[in-house]
């Protein structure tokens, strides 16, 4: 039995901005996999809920004119992870995607309800961060395009306004051209849970392989919030493709990151599976572009 | 004749559970009933100064809160063990329904009572508990230095037990020349057992009497302990135990229902329940014990032991509950499964701030294998010896008898099990590969053997009884007091009684459900005593119903009771083979007969004075990432002498679980607490690290059957011993792989980071 005071069900984006006006203090649930935990745990107990799962329109990966991937924010897990735009332009999401918790959540949790919760744990938010992802916010004022770094204020923080509803996800064309990249989420066991740090690496080679024309790299759980490590970015760009880059790229990454010390994992720990995971995930990456690490 | 007995049989619970049929104590609790929720101590220790309940009551559907103030003050204890009449060896009544002294975080404070959960969630969480904090103490060896905060008044200096072992003389035995010594500590972490159902029971009153209907492995035992905490006649009290999804030893205990049995008493007998959330089981109900062991070997270069040592530092936390048999379990295998003649051993329990640890699947042998096992593979090392050619030299051999127990190793079960473990893994040839690894990735096989004892004589009563009911086809209802908590027994108890009266196995109705008022006594699931304890009175009562089945065949037909026999639900004359009529003919007859009606039924208790070892092993085959500090399990085997398996499907599905449990209890699963403040970190799911399919590999169990002489069945324990072994196989194979020794389970990426570096490795 959920202590639940109140559900709104919206029947489209406009009504579902129209009941965030009128009840501001209800909380958004979509798939409900976060919601309905924390109001079992009691942190969101006695709350009023506005549904927006039945919005159908908010479902499903499409390209729109000028190439872009829109991945629409009610897209479940497992639907990002089929679907074959995902698969041939960036497999890594899916793959990513693939890695939460199990099978049940990931038919019923979406990418939209994921990137709102604001955690730096989930598992499509270091790979989104690392292919430049637009967030589509929709507001009584319209739509409004933010790159998902601004989207992230803080730890469970949002720049999503009273108004407004996440619609989707947008990956630009100029971010998945050439690129290939890697998702390593390191957890304690291999289902079920959440990642102790997430690293997502992409690179574009140049045209004959040797050459790493822009790496970048992403974490979960590096700091309160996802984040790129533009050292490792920056000592990997223009540089040959060899193992002295990679070895190079996973050091520079402690130039950026800021794990911390808690019961889960040390600091230290952490710090030293990272950059074991970026030297990996750069690894392959240049493995699926092509090229080989001299 | 056609034998049940040694078939894999279908589970004859199977479909109502697949299909959602099966009913468990939520589903028996009707509409009516009153929702509950406690309120715990949010300190590690401390007395209650007082209970502000004011702002709570107001919560729309409040029904009643009580307080510890207003408990009653019966100590009590809670271990799911046989009474003893013996005032000695009756378990620690330290236990009280609500406390005032709160002893861990998560301890009983009060319980809000109302008519829905939502209600009682909401006013639970209102109550506000002023106290008087109490410095508090985590570590077991902590808790026994003088300064130690003291945890129970009657035991000043918080050692709840302390046994000793003395065989020959250790001291003058260690000082021969030339002795190597091997020495080392071993810890094992808490961990719960995580049954998919939580613990919940409901109770209410009829005619006077308390009805509690509980998920419990023991009804017996649990009446008789509510009628304890209560101060009632013991009779006052009835339990009904429906199915259960599953205990572990956890419902080897009386949780919740002393409280619930009260509530009722306080409400009018309205129907009240108390319903466990995951996070309250892993710290308010059981847990197993954290045991910290040390062992020193005294070596001959030839291999031999000259002296041994062993002490065992068990943490009890807060409440007795089980106690001293666990640690006392574990270390009564020491100078067993390696015989010395000169050993040395101490065991302490000791309470400490944690929750109250109980019985757990294996009850001290996991802690024990752990600790002796990891041992062993170090002895083998400091020696240069083969892990397990070094074993078959050092293992108890055929023949052994303990002194205690009467207890004897008919076969040689220890070498028989290496023997196949070895030939099943390829181990030799592997042993071989992995020599002299460099990479970061290595791979590595290791093993550990089990020791384990069936059932509890000569500690406590065993002792079995049974009932059995003719219908007017034929078919046959069994009772006993041995309890369905998952593992299978039904199926197994049908097959056995099928055999025994001389019946088809789909004409045995087993009653899963035990209900004390009409179920014959019996104390449980526990100590993996089921089949091998209900085999006895199973096969008594079958034989029994059979004779007077047979005497009325004789009235009925004119035979000769010498040549009568009742094979497949039919009698037969034995002489020529003819099938004179079917069981369900004479059935009818014998109830429905004008001339002479009899309800044909037969019941007896058997009492067991004899207990059987139950031997095997593990192998493990492990790759270890090293700098990821990362092990993955590639194979891992467990082999058993659980004598003739009567149900060969099950028996392997018994080991798959077992083996489950002891992967996550040597690679994950820990249940943390912050130092500062004695809160448990993990208490749920998500956090606590139970290994999930991702994490197995395919789990291969594997069968020595040498019949157990003192079984009617020819079976032994096969319940708890898959969960012995597979955490020491797992940290030898890890040895092996990287030459890194993990003394410290479970060996999580933490763990290995540390040790790794320490080793030079990273």
């Amino acid at each position: 039995m959920y202590d639940l005071r109140a559900l709104y069900e919206a029947e489209s984006v406009q009504d579902a901005i129209r009941l965030r006006l009128e009840h501001p203090e209800a909380r958004i649930i979509a798939g409900g996999t976060d919601v309905l935990v924390q109001m079992r745990e009691g942190r969101l107990a006695g709350m009023e809920l506005i549904s927006i799962y039945g919005i159908d329109a908010m479902r499903g990966v499409s390209m729109d004119g000028a190439e872009n991937i829109r991945i629409g924010s009610l897209t479940s897990f497992s639907h990002i992870t089929k679907d074959p735009i995902i698969q041939k332009y960036i497999p890594v999401l899916g793959e990513a995607v693939d890695m939460v918790g199990g099978p049940q959540i990931r038919n019923a949790g979406t990418i939209g309800g994921n990137t709102c919760n604001g955690v730096t744990s989930a598992d499509s938010a270091s790979t989104l961060f690392a292919w430049d992802a637009i967030v589509e916010l929709t507001g009584e004022q319209g739509v409004r395009q933010i790159p998902i770094q601004d989207f992230y204020i803080s730890a469970g923080k949002v720049d999503l306004h009273p108004d407004e509803v996440q619609t989707a996800i947008l990956i630009p064309k100029a971010s998945y051209e050439n690129c290939f990249g890697h998702y390593i989420k390191y957890a304690m066991r291999n289902a079920m849970d959440i990642a102790t740090t997430g690293c997502s690496v992409n690179a574009v080679l140049s045209e004959d392989r040797k050459t790493i024309v822009r790496a970048r790299i992403a974490y979960g759980v590096a700091g309160p919030v996802p984040m790129r490590a533009p050292a490792a970015e920056a000592a990997a760009a223009g540089k040959p493709v060899s193992q002295e880059t990679a070895d190079t790229f996973a050091a520079a990454v402690l130039e950026d990151i800021r794990p911390r010390d808690s019961w889960r994992a040390s600091k230290a720990f952490r710090e030293h599976i990272a950059v074991e995971l970026a030297k990996r995930c750069l690894a392959e990456s240049v493995r699926l572009a092509g090229g080989e690490l001299a | 004749m056609s034998k049940s007995v040694g078939q894999s049989k279908v589970r004859v619970d199977a479909y109502d559970k697949a299909a959602g049929r099966a009913k468990f104590t939520d589903d028996l609790c009707d509409s009516s009933a009153l929702f509950t929720r406690i309120v715990h101590s949010a300190i590690a220790h401390g007395i209650v100064k007082s209970v502000d309940t004011l702002k709570a009551e107001q919560v729309p559907g409040v029904v009643k809160i009580f307080t510890c103030f207003q408990a009653p003050h019966h100590p009590f204890p809670t271990a799911g063990h046989p009474w003893s009449t013996d005032p000695r060896h009756q378990d620690t009544a330290d236990r009280l329904l609500l406390n005032r002294h709160v002893r861990y975080y998560g301890d009983d404070i009060a319980v809000v009572v109302a008519e829905n959960e939502a209600a009682a969630a909401q006013a639970a969480r209102l109550v506000r508990v002023e106290y008087e904090e109490l410095p508090f103490v985590l570590d077991v060896q902590k808790a026994m230095e003088p300064d130690a905060p003291q945890i129970h008044d009657r035991v000043p200096g918080n050692i709840l037990a302390h046994t000793q072992l003395r065989n020959g003389d250790y001291e003058t035995a260690c000082r021969e020349p030339g002795l190597i010594k091997v020495e080392g500590w071993y810890d094992t972490p808490t961990v719960q057992h995580c049954h998919i159902e939580n613990h919940i029971c409901t109770a209410y009153m009829e005619a006077g009497r308390i009805v509690v209907t509980s998920s419990t492995q023991i009804p017996h035992i649990v009446r008789r302990i509510c009628g304890q905490a209560l101060g009632v006649p013991w009779g006052k009290v009835r339990i009904i135990k429906p199915y259960i999804g599953g205990g572990f030893g956890n419902k080897q205990d009386a949780l919740y229902e002393p409280l619930c049995a009260w509530l009722t008493t306080q409400l009018g007998g309205r129907l009240v329940k108390i319903d466990c959330s995951r996070e309250e089981t892993f710290v308010s109900n059981r847990v197993r014990h954290a045991i910290r062991t040390h062992i020193i070997s005294w070596v001959r270069p030839d291999g031999s032991f000259a002296a041994r040592k062993i002490e065992c530092f068990s943490n009890q936390g807060g409440y007795a509950s089980h106690g001293h048999s666990i640690a006392a379990k574990g270390m009564g295998t020491f100078p067993q499964i390696y015989p010395c003649p000169h050993v040395e051993g101490d065991a302490y329990t000791v309470y400490t701030n944690r929750p109250a640890a109980g019985a757990m699947r294996g009850y001290g042998i996991p802690q024990a294998m752990w600790a002796g096992e990891s041992h062993l593979d170090d002895v083998a090392r400091a020696l240069g010896r083969d892990p397990v050619e070094y074993r078959r030299q050092v293992v108890m051999p055929k023949g052994f008898r303990d002194a205690f127990s009467k207890n004897e190793n008919y076969f040689d079960s220890f070498r028989q099990v290496m023997d196949r473990g070895m030939a099943e893994t390829g181990y030799l040839q592997k042993r071989e590969d992995y020599q002299n690894q460099t990479g970061p990735v290595r791979r590595g096989i290791g093993m550990a053997l089990f020791w384990y004892n069936t059932a509890v004589w000569p500690i406590s009563l065993e002792s079995s009884s049974c009932r059995m009911v003719l219908n007017q086809d034929g078919s046959v209802q069994v009772q006993t007091g041995e309890t369905e908590i998952g593992q299978g027994c039904d199926t197994a108890f049908s097959q056995m009684a099928a055999d025994a009266i001389g019946i088809p196995f789909a004409d045995v109705h087993m009653v899963s459900t035990q209900d004390t008022d009409v179920t014959p006594f019996g104390t449980g699931a526990y100590a993996s005593r089921q089949t091998y304890t209900g085999g006895f009175s199973i096969q008594q009562t079958g034989q029994m119903l059979k004779e007077r089945i047979l005497s009325y065949a004789v009235e009925l037909t004119r035979q000769a009771r010498e040549n009568l026999d009742l094979a497949d639900g039919k009698i037969i004359r034995t002489t020529d083979g003819r099938e004179l009529m079917t069981l369900g003919e004479l059935a009818t007859e014998a109830l429905y007969s004008l001339s002479h009606s009899q309800h044909i039924t037969a019941e007896s208790t058997y009492q067991i004075k004899n207990n059987a070892y139950s031997f095997g092993c593990t192998f493990a085959e492990v790759e270890v990432d090293i700098p990821l500090c990362r092990v993955k399990l590639l194979n891992i085997l467990n082999v058993h002498d659980c004598g003739k398996l009567i149900n060969p499907a099950l028996a392997e599905a018994q080991v798959h679980g077992g083996m489950s449990m002891g992967i996550g209890y040597g690679l994950s699963e820990q249940l943390l607490f912050d130092e500062k403040t004695g809160r448990p970190l993990n208490n749920n799911l998500l956090d606590y690290k139970l290994s999930t399919f991702m994490d197995h590999p395919h789990l291969r169990a594997s069968f020595v059957e040498n019949p157990e002489p003192t079984s009617p069945y020819g079976t032994k324990a096969l319940g708890e011993p898959p969960a012995c072994s597979p955490a020491p196989a797992i940290r030898n194979a890890i040895l092996q792989a990287t030459g890194v020794a993990i003394n410290s389970a479970p060996m999580t990426p933490h763990v290995l980071f540390a040790a790794f570096r320490d080793a030079g490795l990273l």
